[in-house]
């Protein structure tokens, strides 16, 4: 019952000694929100107090939920005590596994997919943490999370292991099942994803991918056990064991095109798809890329026949673009950390690298290109957020005239400026990622550096979800529509402080030149010429707006953005002048030129 | 089977970070330039109680510990993770307590508690390193101890019995126990739990139930500076320079010879 006594009085002795040993082996520990100040700043925009209001219904659930907040401000805390343990896990879990999940991958055993090792550990902790059914509402069990909150929480856990957050994010699907689901479907699958379950989205196959139109997956009701019926292929399946998945698939038989195509729910607890194999990919190795094969599994109809692609689709893959913008800014964050980290460590020529003018331009590049990418990212989930809570709200009540008036805006605004966020910060991902192994020098060619994983990890996402040629499509009506022209004049309006007006005229500058560009290719009167042009006016827009965004920013916050806004602005300007030249020089008459036979 | 578990735990300057100003230049810790922490190896405790709740639906955890006024906040970060309920024991007189009236103090507001089938702490605290707290609230309540656990293997609250792996020099091994029972744990166990975000919010601005002196029926004689035999004369930081290292079994010989080596070398007496 008692203890050695000659123990105690060994411990009594030695308690400094123990307490140097422990000094040494523990380390400060990081949070990877809280080192970061610009993901908070993006939290407190003038726009958030609109948003949080109609999320929670002018704080209707207070009282009801224990954990429902009662204000803005108790909301706002609620939010940074949410993301600190995100970023605190991040930091000290999902961070340090990411290494030996990368080395280790999922597998596929007997149809199944089981995850690296590590990938439990992290879902352990999301789960345990709670950070799961993020922006459902509270009566199924979720956060009631703003999107924007959602997409910084997001952007952290992509900041460690991009792989892991694919698997992590996908909980987002839900929001399409909330969207187009029957109440029934919602009270029996959100709580689960509330819960921690996983999901995915089940769209391209073999012979689909860009092009959704053809998918073949079969879906055939049987009348017997009156349910539906999926049989075929599915290919490139992100997280494809998941516990339940949203599928496309073709349940209007003889039709060829998006029209005969609807959207399934399919429940692993039922049975009847297996993995046939995981991809074995240049990066994500952490997110099982699975090959499925579906032999009369069960499956109930999410939403209307024949929506599938037309609606459903839509709203999942611009929920899905926004998610991919998100990772993009995790994985420039990654590459700007590495980089910083790594030159003001490493010494040549008798002083740490970051001192040189070669190597600090990449850095300081690094670094403008993600503030800007970030002001846009978040500037896209803003306008979600009031668009969607606005489209929840008139499923309760009707809309008055002004709040359909600011749906209309607001809509219209995500739908297009979320093929800016995911193209754009998507393409500065692999920028980033290629400056900051070239920052490292030979070290970053060896795998044991972070910053070559960062930017294998960072080639999909220009790739995955509609690739930036796409988005560019997704972006062009609105170049000709003149849609952003206007976003852009509206920016032109806000009030600039005298000591950045010189700025304002910089980017006055940048639209004209956009302007003149977008007539030119109008003007032509011929498609293969728009579209041809259609990458570099697309380019010109986004500088031009995150140039707006980040001037915005730094009137805010000089001290986060102010050396970002000089460096961003010489940049893109710059940019920009390349397209304007390069569309100055183009013809019509060239085109035969770019066509290789 | 639901239990009823008592963790203890204590809020600690976090020596793990000192800076250049952690010492006072009278070679006392300077509690103002650290930061308070939730002394890390009560974590490993607290994680063990969740454990066992998890197994055991219905159970309840009540964290308990003693200190400032402030010292709740490791009650709420308690909570934050799983644990039910909090008690505070803070009162003036309480104050400048050795091991011995902390572990009296302790003692006191566990039978005032009354109803449990375990009593979990960590090890030792950080700021004092003594790992004489659990086993003395053990010896001042009458019960068994388990020191050093890794990790509580099972618990049956019908036959009354633990099993627990203990982790001894070079190696482990296993233990059997009855309840109720002290149990402390290493910082090597496993590591705590992440903190839950609907706990979070919902526990923001809890309020916990502060228990002075008289509330656990204390006797005067035995708290605070007046309980308290131990006298600490200096704290000196010393860098432990030897290259190389001696194993020294629990033998009255080597206990021996380590006090004389101790006290030739000047480094106590």
């Amino acid at each position: 019952m008692i203890m050695a006594s000659k123990t105690n009085v060994l411990y009594l002795l030695l308690p400094s000694f123990i307490s140097i040993y422990l000094l040494e082996k523990e380390k400060i520990m990081a949070n990877s929100y809280t080192d970061v100040p610009e993901i908070k700043f993006h939290m407190e925009h003038p726009l958030m107090k609109r948003i949080v209001e109609l999320k929670e219904r002018n704080y209707a659930d207070y009282g009801q939920y224990d954990y429902a907040p009662k204000d803005y401000e108790d909301a706002q805390e609620n939010y940074d005590s949410l993301l600190e343990i995100t970023g605190d896990i991040n930091a000290n879990i999902i961070g340090p596994n990411s290494e030996d999940v990368d080395a280790e991958g999922p597998h596929c055993e007997n149809g199944r997919v089981r995850y690296a090792s590590k990938t439990y550990e992290n879902l352990d902790a999301t789960i345990k943490a709670g950070l799961c059914g993020m922006t459902m509402p509270r009566r199924y069990g979720g956060l009631n999370l703003p999107n924007v909150v959602y997409t910084a929480a997001n952007e952290i856990i992509a900041e460690g292991d991009a792989g892991f957050e694919n698997i992590w994010s996908l909980q987002d699907c839900i929001e399409t099942l909330y969207e187009f689901g029957d109440e029934d479907q919602r009270k029996r699958y959100i709580p689960r994803v509330c819960a921690g379950e996983t999901m995915s989205m089940d769209l391209t196959e073999p012979d689909a991918g860009s092009d959704l139109q053809s998918v073949m997956l079969k879906a055939t009701f049987d009348e017997k056990e009156n349910c539906w019926r999926l049989n075929g292929v599915k290919r490139f399946i992100t997280n494809g064991d998941a516990d339940i998945h949203l599928v496309l698939a073709r349940s209007v038989e003889g039709t060829r095109d998006g029209r005969g195509l609807s959207m399934f729910i399919y429940d692993k607890r039922n049975g009847g798809v297996d993995v046939r194999r995981i991809e074995n990919k240049l990066g994500i190795h952490g997110s099982p890329t699975c090959e499925l094969v579906y032999k009369n599994a069960k499956a109930e109809l999410c939403g209307s026949e024949k929506l599938g692609l037309i609606k459903y689709v839509m709203g999942l893959m611009n929920g899905a673009r926004l998610g991919i913008a998100s990772q993009s800014v995790g994985a420039e964050q990654a590459a700007y950390e590495e980089a910083i980290n790594y030159a003001r460590d490493r010494k040549q020529f008798g002083k740490e690298i970051i001192n040189f003018p070669a190597v600090y331009d990449m850095i300081a590049r690094i670094k403008a290109k993600l503030d800007a990418g970030r002001s846009l990212l978040y500037m896209t989930a803003r306008y979600v957020d009031i668009y969607k809570a606005l489209d929840d709200i008139s499923k309760e009540r009707k809309l008055t005239p002004e709040e359909r008036d600011e749906f209309k805006k607001y809509s219209k605004l995500a739908d297009a400026f979320t093929p800016l966020a995911k193209g754009m910060n998507s393409e500065f991902a692999n920028e980033s990622a290629y400056d900051s192994i070239q920052v490292h020098g030979g070290s970053g060619f060896m795998l044991e550096y972070k910053c070559q994983r960062v930017y294998r990890d960072a080639r999909i996402m220009s790739i995955y979800e509609g690739t930036t040629q796409l988005q560019t499509v997704a972006a062009i009506r609105y170049i000709t529509s003149g849609f952003y022209a206007n976003v852009i004049k509206d920016y032109e309006a806000e009030p600039v402080a005298a000591e950045y007006e010189s700025y304002a005229v910089r980017i006055k500058d940048m639209a004209d030149k956009l302007a003149y560009c977008t007539n030119k290719a109008k003007e032509a009167n011929n498609q293969d010429f728009l579209d041809l042009c259609s990458r570099k006016l697309y380019e010109m827009t986004a500088y031009t707006i995150m140039c707006h965004l980040l001037l915005q920013d730094t009137q805010r916050a000089p001290e986060l953005f102010g050396k970002s806004l000089v460096v961003f602005m010489n940049y893109a300007e710059s940019e920009v002048a390349k397209h304007f030249n390069y569309v100055l020089k183009l013809d019509v008459d060239q085109l035969p030129s770019y066509v290789q036979e | 089977m639901s239990l009823k578990i008592i963790v203890l735990a204590k809020q600690v300057p976090d020596t793990r970070n000192v800076g250049p100003d952690a010492m006072t230049p009278e070679g006392t810790v300077n509690r103002a330039a650290l930061p308070a922490v939730f002394n890390p190896e009560d974590l490993n405790a607290l994680e063990q109680a969740l454990r066992l709740k998890d197994a055991n639906p219905g159970s309840t955890i009540t964290m308990l510990t003693m200190g400032l006024p402030k010292a709740a906040e490791v009650l709420k970060e308690g909570i934050f993770r799983g644990a039910d309920e909090g008690v505070l024991i803070s009162d003036r007189p309480l104050g400048g307590a050795d091991t011995l009236a902390t572990s009296y103090t302790l003692a006191q507001a566990i039978k005032k508690i009354g109803d449990y089938d375990i009593i979990i702490c960590g090890r030792q605290a950080i700021d004092g390193d003594t790992a004489q707290v659990g086993p003395q609230v053990a010896e001042k309540l009458g019960l068994t101890q388990i020191t050093y656990t890794e990790e509580i293997i099972s618990l049956d609250k019908d036959a009354k019995k633990i099993v627990a792996k203990r982790h001894i020099d070079g190696g482990v091994e296993t233990v059997e126990g009855p309840l109720p029972i002290v149990v402390t744990v290493n910082g090597s166990a496993a590591p705590c739990r992440v903190r839950n975000v609907k706990r979070v919010w919902a526990n923001k601005n809890r309020e916990f139930p502060v228990w002075g002196a008289a509330d656990i029926d204390a006797d005067p004689a035995q708290i605070g500076k007046a309980g308290s035999p131990t006298n600490v004369k200096a704290v000196k930081n010393i860098v432990f320079k030897a290259k190389e290292n001696k194993t020294l079994t629990s033998s009255d010989e080597d206990i021996n010879s380590l006090i004389v080596e101790l006290m030739e070398s000047n480094t106590i007496g």
